[in-house]
C-alpha cells in the first residue's frame, strides 16, 4: 500500500473513531459539570469547573435511588446469566450428544422460536408473569428472558464441534453422562460459555422495554428503566441525567473491554455460522 | 477459542458431522430418562415463556380482554377487523404507528446495510490498530437504548444540544428542531440508530469478508480486474449469504424499534414517531386491551415473517 493510501486510510479511520466516540466523551464530560455549566450557550467541552454535582445528586436523591437500581441491575444480570448458562448448556448437551424420543422435534421447536420477534410475545408474557405473581419483582427481569433459544442453539453447535473421542474415553473409564457433561464437555467449552455469558449479561443489563412495563416501585427498578424517571425528575439538569447514563454504561464498557474478543467473535459467529 | 469454521461445521438444517455419530452408541448407555433430566430446566422456561405466550397470544386475540375486568368474552376476529375498519376507535392510531415503523425501517435499513459494509471494507486489510478501531466502532452498540436515548435527546436538543452548536460553528442553521418536528425527528431517529448499530453489522460483514478465498482475488487480479471490478465480481457475490443475514436481521431489528422513539422524540411532534411496538404495549398495558394488543402483535409477527421469507426467496432466486 502506498504511503498516500495509508495516510488516507488512517485519516478516515480516525475521523470515524471521533464520530463514534465523541458523543460518549460528551456524556462523561457533561456528567462532571455543574448544572449551570451544562446549560451554558455555547457549551464548552471541558467542565469549568470540574464538579461532582451530578453524581452527588444521583447518589443522594431518595426519590430516585440510583444506587439501588444499580444493585438491582447487577443482581438481575448476574442471576439471568447463570440461569441461561445452566439451563442452555444442559439442554444443548442433551440435544448434541444424547439420543431420545422427540429430540429432532424438540430441537426444531426451539429453533422455530428464534424466528418469533420477542416483542410480539410481550403482552401474553406480561399476563403470564402477572398470574405467577412476579410483576414488580426481581424474578420478572431474571427468568422469562432466560428461555434463550439462542443460547441452546449456540452451545449445541459448539458441542457438536468437540471431538467425541474425549467423551468416549471418559465413558470407558466408567463415567456416567452427568460426569461426562460436567468434567469433560463443560471444561472444553469455556470459550463458548464465556461468550454466551457476556452476551447474556449485556442483553439483560441493557434491557429496556420489558422492565419499563413490568417494574413499578421506584425501589425495584433496574438502571435502564429507572433512567426514565431520572429524566422526568431532572428534565434539563443534564449533569444528573448524564451521571446516571455513565453509571449504566461503565459496567458494560468494562466488560466489553475485558471480553472484547469474545463479544465480537460471538456476534460474528452466532450471526453467520450458528 | 476454537476456529470459527469448526463451530460452523454443523448447521441446523444439515445432518450432524460424522464425529458426533460415534459417541451416541457409547453414551446411549445412560438411563433412558437422563436426556429428559438434562432438558427439563430449559424446557420449563421454554414452555412457560417461549411456547405458552405464542398460544396464549393467539387465544387472547380472539377475546375482548380487558385486564381490569373479569368478563373476557369471545369475540372471534373482531379485534382484527377493528384494525382494518376505518370507523373503529383504534384504526387511526394503529395505522399511524404502522406508518411510523415503515418510515423508520425504509430509511434505516439501506443505511445499515451499506454503511457497515463500508466500515468492514475499511477494516478488512491488516494494518496496525485494526483491532482498536474495530472495538471503537463497535463500542456504542454495547450501550443500551436507555443510555443512547438519553444521551442523544440531550445532544439533539434544539437549544442546548451539541449538534446544533457544531452546525452553527460551521455556518449552518443552528436552530433545527431535531426531536420535535418532522422530518427532522426521522433524520434523528435514523441517524442515531445508524451510529448506534453500524458497528454490529460491520463485525458480521468482517467475518464474511474473511471467508472469501484470497485465491479469488488473486485470479481476478491476474485477469486484470481493477479494485471496483474485484469488489463487484468477487466481494459482493462472496458476501451474498452474509448480506442476506444482515438485511433480514436489520429489517427485523428496525421494525421492532421502540426505545429510540420512546426516549429521543417521545413520539413527537404529535403521534407521528410512535412505533408499532410502542402502540402494542400501550394498547395492552396502558389502555388495558390485551385482546386487541395481541391481535396487533400477531399481525406484526406475520408481517415480519412474510418479509423474511421474501428476502430468502429473493436471494435464493438471485443465486440460481
Amino acid at each position: 500500500m502506498t504511503t498516500l493510501r495509508r495516510t488516507a486510510r488512517y485519516a478516515v479511520l480516525v475521523t470515524l473513531a471521533l464520530v463514534f466516540l465523541a458523543p460518549l466523551l460528551w456524556m462523561v464530560l457533561t456528567s462532571l459539570k455543574t448544572s449551570g455549566d451544562a446549560q451554558r450557550i455555547p457549551a464548552g467541552w471541558l467542565p469549568d469547573p470540574f464538579s461532582g454535582y451530578g453524581y452527588d445528586r444521583i447518589l443522594t436523591d431518595a426519590q430516585n435511588p440510583v444506587l439501588r437500581w444499580f444493585v438491582n441491575s447487577m443482581l438481575a444480570a448476574t442471576l439471568h446469566t447463570l440461569l441461561v448458562l445452566v439451563t442452555a448448556s444442559m439442554a444443548a448437551y442433551a440435544l448434541a450428544r444424547l439420543r431420545f424420543r422427540g429430540r429432532r422435534a424438540g430441537f426444531a421447536l426451539i429453533v422455530g422460536t428464534l424466528f418469533i420477534p420477542p416483542t410480539s410475545l410481550i403482552i401474553p408474557n406480561f399476563l403470564i408473569a402477572d398470574s405467577l405473581g412476579w410483576l414488580d419483582t426481581l424474578t420478572v427481569v431474571v427468568v422469562p428472558g432466560a428461555a434463550s433459544a439462542f443460547g441452546v442453539f449456540f452451545l449445541r453447535q459448539f458441542f457438536l464441534s468437540i471431538p467425541a473421542e474425549l467423551e468416549e474415553a471418559a465413558v470407558l473409564d466408567g463415567a456416567n453422562q452427568w460426569q461426562v457433561f460436567a468434567r469433560v464437555l463443560l471444561p472444553l467449552s469455556k470459550p463458548a460459555l464465556a461468550t454466551l455469558a457476556v452476551l447474556s449479561f449485556l442483553t439483560n443489563w441493557n434491557d429496556f422495554l420489558w422492565p419499563v412495563y413490568v417494574l413499578f416501585s421506584p425501589d425495584n427498578l433496574t438502571l435502564p428503566s429507572g433512567l426514565g424517571l431520572l429524566q422526568g425528575a431532572y428534565t434539563t439538569d443534564y449533569p444528573v441525567i448524564m451521571a446516571g447514563a455513565v453509571l449504566a454504561s461503565v459496567p458494560v464498557l468494562i466488560l466489553f473491554v475485558l471480553a472484547q474478543r469474545h463479544v465480537i467473535q460471538g456476534v460474528s459467529r452466532s450471526g453467520l455460522k450458528g | 477459542m476454537a476456529d470459527t469454521s469448526t463451530v460452523g461445521a454443523a448447521r441446523a438444517d444439515a445432518p450432524p458431522p460424522a464425529a458426533t455419530r460415534k459417541p451416541r452408541s457409547v453414551l446411549r448407555r445412560g438411563r433412558a430418562v437422563t436426556p429428559y433430566l438434562f432438558l427439563a430446566p430449559y424446557l420449563v422456561l421454554f414452555l412457560v415463556f417461549g411456547l405458552a405466550p405464542v398460544l396464549f397470544g393467539a387465544w387472547l386475540s380472539l377475546h375482548q380482554w380487558d385486564i381490569q375486568l373479569p368478563n373476557r368474552p369471545f369475540v372471534g376476529l373482531d379485534n382484527y377487523r377493528d384494525l382494518f375498519s376505518s370507523d373503529s376507535a383504534i384504526y387511526g392510531d394503529w395505522w399511524s404507528s404502522v406508518r411510523a415503523t415503515g418510515i423508520f425501517t425504509v430509511f434505516s435499513v439501506p443505511l445499515l446495510v451499506v454503511v457497515p459494509l463500508g466500515l468492514a471494507l475499511l477494516l478488512n486489510e491488516k494494518f496496525p490498530g485494526r483491532t482498536f478501531f474495530r472495538a471503537v466502532y463497535f463500542a456504542p452498540y454495547v450501550l443500551g437504548v436507555a443510555v443512547i436515548g438519553l444521551l442523544w435527546r440531550f445532544l439533539l436538543d434544539a437549544n442546548l444540544g451539541l449538534v446544533n452548536r457544531l452546525l452553527g460553528a460551521v455556518g449552518l442553521p443552528a436552530d433545527t428542531p431535531w426531536v420535535t418536528d418532522v422530518p427532522w425527528a426521522w433524520v434523528s431517529l435514523v441517524g442515531v440508530t445508524v451510529w448506534w448499530t453500524s458497528g454490529f453489522n460491520a463485525v458480521i460483514y468482517l467475518a464474511g469478508l474473511q471467508d472469501i478465498p484470497p485465491e479469488l482475488y488473486e485470479a481476478a487480479r491476474m485477469d486484470g480486474a481493477g479494485a471496483w471490478d474485484r469488489f463487484r465480481n468477487v466481494t459482493l457475490p462472496g458476501l451474498r449469504p452474509v448480506m442476506l443475514f444482515v438485511l433480514t436481521t436489520t429489517i427485523l431489528a428496525s421494525a421492532n424499534v421502540f426505545g429510540q422513539s420512546f426516549l429521543i422524540t417521545q413520539g413527537a411532534p404529535g403521534q407521528e414517531t410512535r412505533t408499532v411496538v410502542w402502540r402494542i404495549v400501550d394498547e395492552g398495558l396502558r389502555d388495558n386491551d390485551a385482546g386487541r394488543a395481541a391481535a396487533m402483535s400477531i399481525l406484526f409477527a406475520l408481517a415480519l415473517a412474510v418479509i423474511s421469507i421474501v428476502n430468502f426467496r429473493f436471494f435464493r432466486y438471485r443465486e440460481d
